[in-house]
């Protein structure tokens, strides 16, 4: 295997990380949308933690090895029309993937907190109010999209 | 041998995808089911082991068909014959192949062992923890196709 070869398996590595964080993301918000005591959505969130780790190997893996392929092959420039629609799509998918995560980053502080206040399973409104938010839904409906198409301009490369 | 594979016939790219797709929800499903799994030997095993088996079921088993047939799809276009395969395309069949007879064993094993743990009075399954060892295992194999399809080693 050249350089070349390596360089591309940490790209796809890299995007095969960031798309399994967003299955467990999207599991676990379907499997826990109709949940509201803390103690059950802890469970929950307690599955979606490592996903953190691989949304960020994810997505600047992605950009760094991405970069580094277009600048180290020949056949590829930084500034063709298919790698610069991936970076806009890239920062579509970060952009609102953060934004949408940082509700459910609050809903998980949240039944922490209401379980180490012993009301671990007692309903909450406001938690199921978090974990239902439909901007945070939309938010992460864009991300992953965005995701959806950057894989297929990868595939098809328009204009290349 | 990449750059080669970057200047494809535009008709390979729907296939093409299509195998991508599924292989990537079959690693993330596989991801999915091995972290509930693997949290259900420490805490509420019955809870978490449930979770991993649906996993397994909905997201794992379906892509692994995706995966599977966009695999044959784009094999019939490449056209290659028995005797001029590279070693990249032999890896790529042995784990998918192997690794859907692993998969479907990880579900039986961990499925049985949820019916275990609903019925009551056990802590814990030693079938469902086969059946997490099985999917991690699916898992790493999955990491290498990765590696074996991108990185196309001779």
């Amino acid at each position: 295997m050249e350089f070349y070869d390596w360089l591309l398996f940490l790209h796809v590595f890299s995007a095969f990380a960031l798309v399994s964080a967003l299955v467990v993301f999207w599991f676990v918000a379907v499997a826990a949308r109709s949940v509201n005591r803390p103690v059950e959505s802890l469970r929950y969130f307690r599955v979606a933690k490592p996903a953190n780790v691989l949304v960020v190997i994810g997505t600047m893996g992605t950009l760094v090895f991405g970069l580094w392929l277009a600048i180290d092959a020949d056949a590829y420039q930084v500034w063709d029309g298919w790698v610069l629609i991936a970076l806009a799509l890239w920062l579509v998918a970060a952009g609102t993937g953060q934004r949408g995560g940082q509700t459910y980053a609050k809903a998980a502080k949240l039944a922490a907190r209401l379980d180490g206040e012993g009301r671990g399973d007692q309903p909450s409104e406001e938690l199921r109010v978090r974990l239902q938010d439909r901007r945070a839904m939309w938010l992460n409906v864009i991300s992953s999209l965005a995701v959806v198409l950057i894989l297929i301009d990868m595939i098809y490369k328009p204009g290349a | 041998m990449s750059l080669v594979a970057s200047i494809r016939p535009d008709d390979w790219n729907f296939p093409l995808l299509v195998h991508v797709v599924g292989a990537a929800l079959l690693v993330g499903g596989l991801v999915t089911a091995v972290i509930a799994l693997l949290l259900g030997w420490n805490r509420e095993s019955a809870w978490y082991s449930r979770l991993g088996f649906r996993a397994l079921v909905f997201i794992a088993l379906p892509a692994w068909f995706v995966m599977r047939i966009g695999a044959e799809w784009i094999y019939s276009k490449e056209g290659f014959s028995g005797e001029d395969e590279p070693g990249w395309l032999g890896i790529g069949y042995l784990t998918a192949d192997l690794g859907g007879i692993l998969l479907l064993l990880s579900i039986i094993l961990t499925g049985l062992g949820v019916r275990q743990l609903g019925r009551g009075g056990r802590e814990t399954s030693v079938l469902a923890r086969i059946g997490s060892v099985i999917a991690v295992l699916v898992l790493l194999a999955y990491v290498v196709a990765v590696w074996a399809m991108s990185g196309k080693p001779d």
